[in-house]
């Protein structure tokens, strides 16, 4: 009986022992994972390949290149590589190395300072070898570390040893460690777009606007998407890319999207980066006016409405830029620069004169995608008025266009005042024409227009010219989105387009005036008619 | 002094609901067309709009009532005895003539006013509704193929909203014009009017 008792409880004990065993094995077997990186397949600072001294970017980039090997045919077909684009619209050849602009001009003969933002090594003037593989620069989209620099003058080029830049300012650029930025590439994010594209134009925030470098950590007012502690987008997430080819262009922009939501597994060729691509048609939802908002997406670009003002995040943008100015010396023949009372500079003897704004409210204009350059060689019709040098496509009839916000940058530049055709001056360089060391503007467009095989009379005018630039990026928070009242009243943000009725901003004059004539008459009809009663009234 | 109930339960709550209705959109419905600033055009385009599916709502409430009470008849128009309540208006309210018109169950409204709201009816309300629901959904018929310019609309619906602003001017003066002053809005209220009083005041 004991004995009975007695093996039942080692039984039980040892059942409890097994089953002690099990919850402890157990937990080891459904412990996690070692740590692993989720972000990609490979960590570069495992392949002893990148574990050297490397002594130039190309030399990096033939090693890149051994395992990535369809990659720098990939960047070759690019117009971030070729800087040319042909427009299949009309035949217009844009890209880099071809448009000229209203901010520093143009690239033929500055090639070593605008190249820092080639995604290149070497390019230095026109002999530059694109069909060289290593010529690639990878790091410059792919750095993680924040420490990868090219600087103007150097081609493309990062410093491979410590430099002082400008010459004789005391700053010193260090050296690039290409072997620590090798080890550790990724994706691209806000940081490396924006190393160029926060700060064309010369510096932070001068061209776009709407893209500076208050958007390489947003918060939600700045943009909604981009808000690093929210959804946190980095451009590729809109600008979404496929063999190194990035969407949404300048040059053949998307004026109305009409393709809706892009959708997994339907071919959709259109424009990811457009908002309908993810926002399809119908965007609004969850609101009592979402009917109505909706109905305005046929006219009303996003953009218009969601981006109330450019230049939020704390960086101004410029706003006008007056070639004309320039080259005014100090006393003493040095060059001079004059700041506001916010430091920042309205006058530069290199440049002239400029205006900067911050929170800036667009302008407004029909836009249909189509965009026609005034090329070099382009005839300059009138040069009293003002010189579009882009001129934007659209109208309300055409059911392409949309109203559009733009950043509409005002300015006066050199023209050949003979040939009257705009001219591509060798700015930048430290030779005996550059403009930025000589102040001459003879010798610096004759340069230019050698190197971009063009004629030149020698005579140099200024004419006013302007460039619009559509506007798509610091999506403002919901909240924060044009109220209806800034349309829809007289003097309103749209005052100026036509071809659409607006409420609130349009009335028939007849109508009105015979209504009032009519509801008045009425009132005064009623009033004399009462009066008579009252006054005869029998006593 | 009799007495007899004219309006009923239902047209009471139709005509002050309308009232109210009505002035609200014309309110809203002039910020809307720039006329002024009071509410913003927000609130007033949002106020618009509710009180126009409001509206719509009452009207064929209204509509249905008409037809199964027979009371559509009161606005046949006709001319008898329309010089005479005409030439009332022009001299014999300011002589102190009594009312040539008599009101009865079957007949609650002189020949003026029945021709009157029968304008508004046929005319006013149907020119406010149809351009009304075209500015509302020009785009979904946009979407179907059928492209209405909204200028056109928005112009239509305008020459309706002063129509209705004269009409309304001309109702509310003329409703002083009873045996009182306040007679008619009194009969509105309560729904009793003075039937064959021979000498008011």
């Amino acid at each position: 009986m004991s004995a009975r008792i007695l093996r039942r409880i080692a039984t039980e004990w040892s059942g409890g022992l097994l089953l002690a065993a099990l919850l402890v094995g157990g937990s080891a077997l459904a412990s996690e994972p070692p740590p692993v990186r989720l972000d990609s397949t490979a960590d570069h600072s495992k392949y002893k390949e990148l574990q050297q001294e490397f002594a130039s970017g190309p030399e990096l980039t033939k090693v890149c290149l051994s395992c990535h090997t369809e990659a720098a045919k990939q960047v070759h077909r690019t117009k971030h590589w070729t800087w040319d684009f042909l427009n299949p619209e009309n035949q217009q050849r844009l890209g880099k190395k071809n448009v000229i602009n209203n901010f520093c001009i143009s690239v033929p003969s500055n090639y070593a300072f605008c190249t820092s933002c080639h995604v290149g090594y070497g390019w230095k003037d026109a002999s530059f070898d694109f069909t060289a593989e290593e010529n690639v620069d990878c790091l410059v989209c792919h750095d993680t570390t924040g420490s990868y620099r090219k600087l103007p003058g150097l081609a493309g080029h990062p410093p491979y040893k410590d430099v002082e830049i400008p010459p004789g300012s005391g700053k010193i650029a260090k050296a690039v460690d290409l072997s620590r930025v090798a080890q550790k590439v990724g994706k691209t994010s806000r940081d490396t777009c924006g190393a160029c594209h926060f700060f064309g134009g010369g510096g932070d925030g001068v061209k776009h606007g709407d893209m500076d470098s208050s958007l390489a950590s947003p918060d939600k007012e700045v943009d909604v998407h981009m808000d690093a502690t929210g959804l946190d987008f980095t451009c590729g997430t809109c600008h979404k890319t496929a063999s190194h080819d990035v969407p949404g262009s300048r040059y053949t922009p998307v004026g109305k999207d009409k393709g809706g939501a892009h959708m997994r597994g339907k071919e959709d060729k259109s424009n990811p980066a457009t908002c309908q691509a993810c926002h399809g048609l119908s965007p609004h939802k969850d609101s009592g006016m979402a009917a109505k908002l909706n109905h305005h997406t046929d006219k009303i670009a996003c953009q218009t409405c969601h981006i109330p003002a450019i230049a939020r995040g704390g960086v101004a943008t410029k706003m006008s830029w007056d070639w004309s100015t320039a080259g005014r010396l100090t006393p003493d023949g040095k060059p001079m620069i004059k700041k506001d009372d916010k430091g920042r500079v309205i006058y530069d003897s290199k440049k002239g004169d400029f205006t900067l704004g911050e929170n800036v409210v667009p302008e407004y204009a029909w836009f249909n995608g189509k965009v026609s350059y005034t090329l070099l060689g382009d005839k300059i019709e009138n040069i009293e008025g003002v010189t579009h040098i882009n001129k934007l496509g659209g109208s309300a009839t055409d059911g392409e266009s949309l109203i559009w916000p733009m950043k509409v940058f005002r300015g006066a530049q050199p023209f050949d005042a003979v040939n009257k055709t705009l001219v591509t001056p060798h700015t930048a360089g430290n030779d005996d024409t550059a403009y930025w060391k000589n102040f001459g503007w003879e010798k610096a467009i004759e340069t230019g227009m050698k190197v971009a095989g063009a004629d030149f009379s020698g005579k140099v005018g200024f004419i006013k010219t302007d460039m619009s630039w559509p506007i798509t990026h610091m999506v403002a928070p919901k909240e924060k989105a044009l109220g209806c009242s800034e349309c829809h009243t007289r003097g309103g943000r749209l005052d100026a387009i036509d071809g659409v009725y607006i409420p609130g901003r349009d009335a028939n004059r007849l109508v009105n005036l015979i209504g009032w004539i009519v509801a008045g008459g009425t009132l005064a009809a009623v009033a004399l008619h009462g009066l008579i009663r009252i006054v005869r009234r029998p006593r | 002094m009799e007495r007899i109930y004219i309006f009923t339960r239902f047209e009471r709550f139709w005509h002050w609901t309308q009232a109210l209705l009505v002035i609200g959109m014309l309110l809203t419905g002039f910020e809307i067309h720039g006329t002024y600033h009071l509410l913003g055009f927000a609130k007033a385009h949002q106020i618009h709009g509710i009180a126009a599916w409001a509206l719509i709502i009452l009207w064929v409430f209204a509509i249905f009532w008409h037809f199964v009470t027979g009371e559509w008849r009161q606005y046949i128009p006709t001319m008898k005895n329309a010089d005479v309540v005409l030439r009332h208006y022009a001299l014999g309210i300011f002589r102190g003539e009594p009312h040539p018109f008599k009101v009865t169950r079957r007949q609650k409204h002189n020949p003026l006013q029945a021709q009157a709201y029968l304008m508004v009816k046929v005319l006013i309300n149907p020119l406010l509704w149809i351009s009304g629901l075209l500015y509302l959904y020009y785009n979904e018929l946009a979407a179907l193929g059928q492209h209405f310019d909204l200028a056109t609309i928005a112009l239509a619906h305008t020459i309706g909203a002063f129509l209705m602003l004269a009409f309304f001017i001309a109702h509310v003066y003329l409703i002083t014009t009873g045996d009182t002053v306040g007679a008619h809005l009194k009969a509105m209220l309560t729904g009793w009017e003075h039937g064959e009083e021979k000498n008011p005041r």
